[in-house]
Order: C-alpha cells, then sequence, then structure tokens
C-alpha cells in the first residue's frame, strides 16, 4: 500500500491512508527524540532547488531519528544545475545515489517529471504553487491531535488562498474528509483559482466563500492562517489595505471560542500579532514540531521500515 | 452523409476527405488544426450550419486529393470528438472513421502555463492531458493540473499555422 510509492499530491491518499500515517506519526511521537533505527543505512536525498527551513529540517531530523542518513543541497546555486543541467539529469543521479528523493521546485509538476524519471520513491516538498502534500499531512494530523478528529468541524483558511501551496494542499486534503464547512475567507485578489473553485464545486465539501473573517469567528473550531505577501499586489496600497483585515489579533479571538485553534504553515510574518504566540489558541509551533513524527511515519512506511 | 439537398449545395469529391459532424461552426477551425491554409491545390468545399439531427447545426469540410495521417484525426478529435471522416476514392466512401478522444492526449498540445515543467525546453516531458470534458472540450495538464479550454485548443493551431 505504501512501499516504494511516490508522493506528489495528497489528492493520491484516501482518507484511510491518511489515517493510518496518523497512527504511525502517534506512534512516531511517543518515540520521542531517542534514536529507532527502522531505516538505517538507508539514504535520504534533499534536493531543495528553492529555500526552506522547516520543511527540509524536519524531513532530515525525521531520516536521521529512524537511523538513516541525509544527502542533498539546499538551493540550487554551487550544484550542477548552476551550471545548466537540467531537472531529468540530476534526478537520475540522485536516484542511483539515494533510497528516497525529497524535492521542491519551483517549477510546477517538477515532482511529477521526478517521479517518472526515478526508480525510488519521490516526495513532493513542494512544487509550484498547488502541491505540498507532506504539509497537508501536518496541518490535517495537528487538527486530529489537537481536537481529536476533522469531520464535523468548522475550519476557516484565510489570507492568500490563490498561490500558496499549503493553502491548495489543505484544501484538497479536506475532500477527502466530512468537514461541518470550510470558509475560505480571502481578499478577492486572492480567492481561489477557478481550477480550484470547480474541483471544490465536484466534490462533497460544504464550503463557503468569503472576505469577511468576523462574521464567522465565533463558530471556528479551526482558523488556518496564511502569509499575505506584498508582491502579489500590483498596487502597494492595495495591499497596506487588505493586511490588515486579515491580521489575527487577540481582540478578534476574545470572540472565538475556548477550544478554537490557529494554525499556521510558517513563516508568519505579521498576520499574527505576536501577543497571539502565547495563547492557548496557538498551535503553529506544535504544528511546526508535528512535522518530524509525521514525516518519519511517512518515510518508514515509503522504505518499509512499517508496514 | 449528406442528403440530397446538401448535394445541392456542395458537390461529391472523387479522391479526397470529407470530415462530417464537426459541431456548427467549428469548420474553420477544424482547417487550421490540420494546417490547411487554402493555399495549397487541394479543392476545399466548407459547409457551416448545415441541419443536424444529431448535432442539431454541423459542418462539413470536403478537401479534394488528401488523405488524413491517424495523428491528425487525433487533433480533430479535441475540437470536433463527434467528427467522422470519410475517405473517398472514386465517388465512393472506401473508409469511415469515427474519431475518438483518448483518455489521454500525448504531445498534440502545449500547456498554457509557462511555468509548467512541460514548457520547460531543455527537460524530456512529452506534454500529457487528460480530459475532463468532452462537450466543450476541457483537458487538464498531468503535469500542472492547469485546464486547456476548447477556444485555447483552437488558438495554439492557429498560431502554430
Amino acid at each position: 500500500m505504501f512501499k516504494g510509492r511516490d508522493v506528489i499530491s495528497i489528492l493520491d491518499f484516501t482518507r484511510g491512508e491518511l489515517e493510518k500515517i496518523f497512527r504511525v506519526a502517534l506512534k512516531m511521537e511517543r518515540i520521542g527524540k531517542r534514536e529507532k533505527p527502522l531505516l538505517k543505512d538507508r539514504v535520504l536525498a534533499a534536493a531543495f532547488f528553492e529555500p526552506s527551513t522547516r520543511t527540509r529540517l524536519s524531513f532530515e531530523a525525521a531520516m536521521h531519528r529512524l537511523g538513516g542518513s541525509v544527502i542533498g543541497f539546499s538551493d540550487a546555486e554551487g550544484t550542477s544545475l548552476a551550471k545548466g543541467e537540467n531537472l531529468a539529469d540530476t534526478v537520475k543521479m540522485l536516484d542511483s545515489y539515494a533510497d528516497v528523493i525529497v524535492m521542491r521546485h519551483r517549477v510546477e509538476g517538477a515532482a511529477k517529471l521526478a517521479a517518472e524519471i526515478a526508480e525510488v520513491p519521490v516526495i513532493n516538498a513542494g512544487d509550484g504553487s498547488k502541491h505540498h502534500p507532506t504539509q497537508a499531512m501536518i496541518d490535517l494530523y495537528t487538527i486530529w491531535r489537537e481536537l481529536g478528529r476533522i469531520d464535523g468541524l468548522h475550519i476557516a483558511l484565510t489570507g492568500d488562498l490563490r498561490y500558496g501551496r499549503a493553502a491548495a494542499s489543505i484544501l484538497y486534503a479536506l475532500t477527502k474528509f466530512k468537514p461541518k464547512r470550510v470558509s475560505l475567507i480571502s481578499p478577492a485578489s486572492l480567492k481561489p483559482r477557478k481550477e480550484m473553485g470547480d474541483f471544490l464545486r465536484g466534490s462533497k465539501l460544504k464550503f463557503f466563500e468569503g472576505e469577511n473573517l468576523e462574521e464567522i469567528i465565533q463558530d471556528l473550531d479551526v482558523l488556518y492562517v496564511t502569509r499575505i505577501q506584498k508582491e502579489r499586489f500590483p498596487d502597494p496600497a492595495e495591499y497596506e489595505k487588505v493586511k490588515g483585515s486579515y491580521r489575527i489579533a487577540p481582540e478578534l479571538l476574545s470572540r472565538a471560542k475556548k477550544t478554537t485553534i490557529v494554525l499556521h504553515p510558517l513563516p508568519k510574518i505579521d498576520e499574527i500579532d505576536l501577543q497571539v504566540d502565547g495563547t492557548k489558541f496557538a498551535k503553529y509551533f506544535q504544528q511546526a514540531a508535528y512535522g518530524v513524527p509525521v514525516r518519519m511515519a511517512l518515510l518508514a512506511l515509503l522504505l518499509g521500515g512499517v508496514r | 452523409m449528406m442528403n440530397g439537398s446538401e448535394e445541392l449545395i456542395v458537390r461529391k469529391i472523387r479522391e479526397g476527405t470529407v470530415i462530417d459532424h464537426i459541431p456548427g461552426g467549428q469548420a474553420l477551425n477544424v482547417l487550421k488544426i490540420l494546417g490547411v491554409s487554402g493555399e495549397e491545390d487541394h479543392t476545399i468545399a466548407i459547409m457551416i450550419n448545415a441541419e443536424s439531427r444529431k448535432l442539431g447545426k454541423k459542418d462539413i469540410v470536403k478537401i479534394e486529393g488528401r488523405e488524413l495521417a491517424p495523428s491528425e484525426v487525433d487533433r480533430i478529435a479535441i475540437i470536433a470528438p463527434k467528427a467522422t471522416i470519410n475517405t473517398i476514392k472514386n465517388y465512393r466512401v472506401t473508409k469511415k472513421m469515427k474519431v475518438k478522444l483518448p483518455g489521454e492526449i500525448r504531445g498534440l498540445l502545449r500547456c498554457t502555463n509557462p511555468n509548467c515543467i512541460s514548457n520547460k525546453p531543455r527537460e524530456p516531458v512529452i506534454p500529457s492531458f487528460t480530459v475532463a470534458s468532452r462537450t466543450p472540450t476541457l483537458l487538464v495538464c498531468k503535469y500542472c493540473g492547469t485546464y486547456i479550454s476548447h477556444d485555447e485548443v483552437v488558438a495554439q493551431y492557429t498560431l502554430a499555422s
């Protein structure tokens, strides 16, 4: 079911498979920081053509904790890519050196091409603006761990729902479950793309698109915040106008349920007030911490360390 | 097949191809897709918006002295998924083919997303699309998931020809 498989899009996984990953991740969490040599002598190639902090480091930590080792690069500078080598040739080389390739690339579909070329499993650690499947696994795992379920919850996604791959991936992932409602709250220019809208309408997900977070805050179980990037706005004045309306501050959360959790794929800049960090709502650092056990679970399943 | 009244408008051809059951108004696009500009030597007859029981309105294209290659038949399927291709020899239909839009279309189109891996010239990728809808045609890039509409398909062949 998992061994030898590529991880390109969260849509490639069934709900049952995602729940299997959660159960294994829970076991990995219990191992804690001790080494569990399930993947001894295995090599992970971390091919990060685009910068990454959490994703790369948590994959590396996960592989080390499972007794494996890591090779790779964290940007294309200094590699033969800078000399003009194409992606296909780079992937062929990594395929012969490693047992699994974890790849991040700016170009959409790069991971799919890599998976066609490589014999070993390829894990998409983010390509283009649509897919970041392991982030979606971590997001769902966080909700499941913190609230005990995903079904029946009111989940809001806010910020840039058009260009951000984390938002797209969790939205795809939520179509595998039965949340009570998914509210998509963003400025008009950052609403999900047409492809996503069509996909959601074709799914059974109950979703709602709006621009005002204050109207729904009191009903939310999960508030998933993403960063609005200044460079997405042709007019800087327009950015200044919208950025404040999607800023999560203690006053807004004072109207939320006591059990509401706030998630963020990080890095966050100023979309969440620093005062929120210390509140019981803030689960984004815990979410980042869950990155290691979830990625341990996935690696162990793909490489046959657990069944 | 043609009925008597259509034959009054467009005469039979001796050798060549008749493409029938093209959706109304798409005949010129079919010619574009085939790379027929009119500057070739072939005699071409085009009937636009003929009455059709199946399609309501249909177009018919007759090309004298030209047979179609299988890849050309596949291309026609992208914009005219119900077309029939009749090969004519000595005024008679010697072969009748229905076009069939395959589940996956490989190599006939480009993805419209410039940031798609299939548009990177030095990568060994054949652009491939799955069919999301047949009428109207809507294709999805296998690599980046971008939608390619009927109009975008036609535009690609127009620019290419």
